[in-house]
């Protein structure tokens, strides 16, 4: 109920912050046109033509985006990656989420030795090199969109873990906890009922911020070609092809490319728009 | 010509319904002190920033401060940097935010000096040091490659007020300048601004919650509320005939020790309700290697009986507060015991069974960090019900958490409010409540009033003691205000660097306390009566390093009345008529207040 409570107190402040408003505002905009706009278009995402290959974008044969080296069209297919790269951050950020803020909140309320050898296997897996581990699991298994979430999502919650971790160790000394302690809530009761709430604002908007991460390592996999398969594709695998085309098409890889830094930009925007909000100096009391 | 001259001086601040400073006028001439009065939210601070040109830049300021007949209100910025420190400085209340943390205080001094042109190199650091040595820090040559961080709170204050002075201003403005100080501290600060204004013939501004500081550290007083002056003239008439309403209330409200005790009756002979038996509390340094213990608490014993009200006094570090949570088992102990009701107690408050924790509740020192910031008032008092008797339905809840608003004197209305949207004084009655709901028969105030203005503390402890009056409940109040203390406490126990000194009844203690320490506590206590004989200053210095406490009686470098043997032997804690005291010379002292 009182993560309801912090929802709501967010969610009025956000009314008055226009970095918010703004760049929430064409995020949701590309969402809801990535999902309606391949329904719309007469064009698959599948379908090859080698006769209209590497077309310019013109409005008038409902190819706004024009075509690729294999004739299919560009804006579904853009669209699709779009989807796959949106599906892929948030995800692999709620995955985070979820294991982060547990991990960090029970390392840091109980303390300790407990603390110490949560933290220091926080440690050891930082050291493993990243890329090295994801070729180990593309090998190893199938590749597939659900071995990607696990794969980012298996570095984002380091960093979710020890910040939650820090905040913790904070909130813990605050009265209010022992006032809880003195009436009798259990140690799981406090970590739920008084230290997540008391969370949120942090935790809100790191994730922000660790969605753009989790969206550039997706396109550095695709980039790759260690990420999506073919014929799906996500942003990073579009610029991955249109980079081959450059010479001949420069919007093959502009479009996505620019699409992707535009995303990017405004998940950016939205977190520094919402550290300020959270900021207790700068709440009206 | 007046030195500063304040004339319709108005404060306001875009969003806000009224000004915070608004048609007020007053004057300072050369060498006077002035001393400004009133409640948080009085507007004195406002006032005095507006005067030293430190408002913030969405604050829009009307009227005129003039300063040697130079307009202040909107001069630039700077000639407000020739002004500051030359001709007007300031004293912060939290010395540890006013000094850079990065700096020793030495380099920190030295650059006004050099910023200033008044004086380099060796003539600067020759000037620095006589500034610190004047402001009585011990030992200046050492102390001037020293940070802020490695001083104590009167030190600092010490320096700052160095900081202030080192260019020899003719104004200096003190806002709060002993408020997180102990009293005995403050006694030494407000003895040492006394002093240092009249070598140097600087004014005064004075600002302060605290009557008893400006009775007797001023000449003239104006009496802030609301914004507003409403009422102004010299101290002694002030405190003898106020004429404003406010100004009767706020001496009504000040501390005194010279009134009788408030409480009920003490109980009749009953069995004990609490009895804490030799306990101790340590902690160890955060070091590699282990580091060295440090003792907070040494053994100490007390009981209190059913609908007794139990004080613990001691400057800050004295270990009060490790004491009491130590029993509440939110600390571990060390050694000792602690039997509620015959019954011995788990160590930890998690072994405790829900009923015995029940019995034993506490109210906090900060009353918004007592409450949880993302929960209702609602949800905060309802909270203990459900823990305790998780079969409660909703309607149940509801009818108990309204009762309990009602029994602290809240309305219904704050139900759905958040803990940043009360007031200091709402806050703590909501704590109250919480712990009430739980119907304990022990209830643990820490310094439960210390943050509150005088009105609302004399609310809060009015409801204190009906709550006690009702249902016979046990009280211990950890606090530095003697004034409280007086008003309260059948019982007090007095401890200083983790031991007892002195545990004696009420009026035991404040007509023939037994201990050096008690009495010097007694008479570092500010009182608010301009005409009241002013004590020397009752104890020089600071508490020694808790890590290297000295030998013997830890107390004996700061008690005047020290011999040999308490600089060898530790003293026995032995009983006496009302009470126990810890001290070799007890005997033959007598420390009674003179009547």
């Amino acid at each position: 109920m009182s993560t309801l409570v912090a929802l709501q107190q967010l969610g009025s402040q956000v009314r008055r912050s226009r970095v918010v408003l703004v760049s929430g505002g064409i995020l949701l905009a590309i969402g809801v046109i990535a999902l309606l706009g391949p329904l719309l278009s007469p064009h698959s995402y599948l379908d090859t033509d080698l006769d209209r290959r590497l077309l310019a974008p013109a409005f008038a044969a409902a190819r706004l985006f024009g075509t690729d080296d294999l004739g299919r069209d560009l804006f579904v297919r853009t669209m699709m990656g779009v989807q796959v790269t949106l599906l892929v951050a948030v995800v692999a950020s709620i995955v985070s989420l979820v294991i982060g803020v547990l991990y960090g909140a029970i390392a840091g309320f109980v303390g300790g030795r407990v603390d110490a050898l949560m933290m220091r296997a926080v440690d050891v897996l930082y050291a493993l090199p990243f890329i090295f581990l994801v070729i180990l699991l593309m090998v190893a298994f199938e590749r597939s969109l659900f071995l990607i979430f696990v794969a980012i999502g298996a570095i984002n919650w380091l960093d979710m873990a020890r910040i939650v971790r820090g905040q913790t160790l904070s909130i813990k000394e605050r009265e209010f906890v022992d006032a809880a302690r003195l009436i009798g809530v259990s140690p799981i009761g406090i970590i739920f009922r008084h230290i997540t709430p008391n969370l949120f604002g942090v935790v809100v908007v790191y994730m922000t911020l660790t969605i753009p991460q989790a969206i550039l390592v997706e396109s550095f996999l695709s980039f790759l070609g260690l990420g999506i398969q073919e014929p799906q594709t996500s942003l990073g695998a579009l610029v991955n092809g249109g980079v081959s085309q450059m010479e001949q098409a420069t919007w093959v890889l502009l479009i996505p490319a620019g699409l992707l830094a535009i995303i990017l930009l405004c998940f950016n925007f939205l977190g520094d728009g919402l550290r300020d909000l959270a900021d207790p100096r700068k709440q009206a009391t | 010509m007046s030195l500063l001259q304040v004339k319709k001086l108005r404060v306001s601040y875009p969003g806000a319904i009224s000004a915070a400073v608004s048609e007020v006028d007053f004057c300072i001439e050369r060498g006077e002190s002035l001393g400004i009065v009133g409640e948080s939210g009085s507007g004195k601070t406002q006032t005095a920033l507006a005067v030293m040109g430190l408002l913030p830049p969405n604050a829009n300021a009307s009227g005129s401060v003039m300063l040697h007949g130079e307009q202040i209100l909107g001069a630039p910025t700077a000639r407000l940097n020739q002004l500051r420190p030359q001709k007007m400085a300031m004293v912060f209340q939290d010395p540890m935010a006013a000094l850079n943390p990065y700096r020793c205080i030495g380099k920190q001094l030295r650059t006004i000096l050099r910023a200033h042109r008044i004086a380099t190199g060796r003539v600067a650091r020759d000037k620095v040091l006589s500034m610190l040595q004047k402001v009585g820090l011990p030992d200046p040559e050492r102390q001037y490659g020293a940070y802020p961080h490695q001083l104590s709170g009167g030190m600092r204050q010490r320096v700052l007020i160095a900081s202030a002075l080192i260019a020899k201003p003719d104004l200096l403005i003190a806002d709060e300048p002993t408020t997180a100080l102990d009293v005995t501290v403050q006694a030494q600060i407000l003895k040492l601004l006394q002093a240092l204004r009249q070598e140097l013939n600087t004014a005064l501004l004075l600002i302060t919650h605290d009557l008893g500081v400006v009775a007797g550290n001023c000449d003239r007083t104006v009496v802030m509320d609301r914004g507003r002056l409403v009422e102004e003239g010299s101290t002694l008439r002030i405190f003898a005939a106020p004429v404003h309403a406010r100004t009767g209330a706020l001496i009504a409200a000040a501390p005194r020790l010279d009134v009788a005790a408030e409480s009920a009756p003490p109980p009749a002979n009953e069995l004990p309700l609490l009895e804490v038996d030799e306990i101790s509390v340590s902690f160890r340094e955060r070091r590699a290697g282990g580091g060295r213990q440090l003792r907070a608490v040494l053994p100490i014993s007390f009981t209190v009986l059913p609908g007794e009200t139990v004080a613990i006094v001691g400057e800050s570090g004295s270990g009060k507060t490790s004491l009491v949570r130590a029993v509440l088992g939110l600390l571990p102990r060390n050694t000792g015991s602690v039997g509620f009701l015959g019954m011995a107690l788990a160590d930890g408050v998690r072994q405790r069974s829900n009923e015995t924790r029940r019995q034993m509740q506490m109210v906090f020192q900060d009353p918004v960090a007592s409450l949880d910031p993302a929960m209702h008032v609602s949800s905060i008092i309802a909270e203990p019900i459900q823990v305790q008797d998780p079969g409660t339905n909703a309607a149940g809840i509801t009818r108990l958490v309204d009762e309990a608003l009602d029994r602290v004197g809240l309305s219904q209305d704050l139900r759905a409010r958040f803990p940043h949207e009360l007031s200091g004084g709402q806050a703590q009655r909501v704590a109250i409540a919480r712990a009430l709901v739980m119907q304990p028969k022990i209830l643990i105030c820490d310094e439960a009033v210390a943050a509150l203005d005088g009105t609302v503390r004399r609310d809060i402890l009015k409801l204190l003691l009906a709550e006690q009056r009702r249902s016979s409940l046990s009280l211990i109040m950890i606090t530095h205000d003697l004034a409280v203390v007086r008003q309260m406490s059948h019982r007090v126990l007095v401890m200083y660097m983790g031991r007892l000194c002195e545990l004696a009844s009420n009026d035991q203690l404040f007509g023939a306390p037994r201990h050096p320490y008690t009495r010097a506590l007694l008479d570092s206590m500010p009182v608010a009566d301009p005409e009241a004989v002013r004590q020397e200053i009752a104890l020089w210095g600071e508490p020694s390093s808790m890590l290297q406490p000295p030998p013997g009686c830890v107390f004996h470098p700061r008690c005047t009345y020290a011999i040999a043997r308490c600089k060898e032997e530790v003293p026995a804690v032995t009983e006496c008529a009302n009470g126990r005291v810890a001290c070799h010379r007890a005997a033959e002292l007598d420390l009674s207040t003179n009547p």
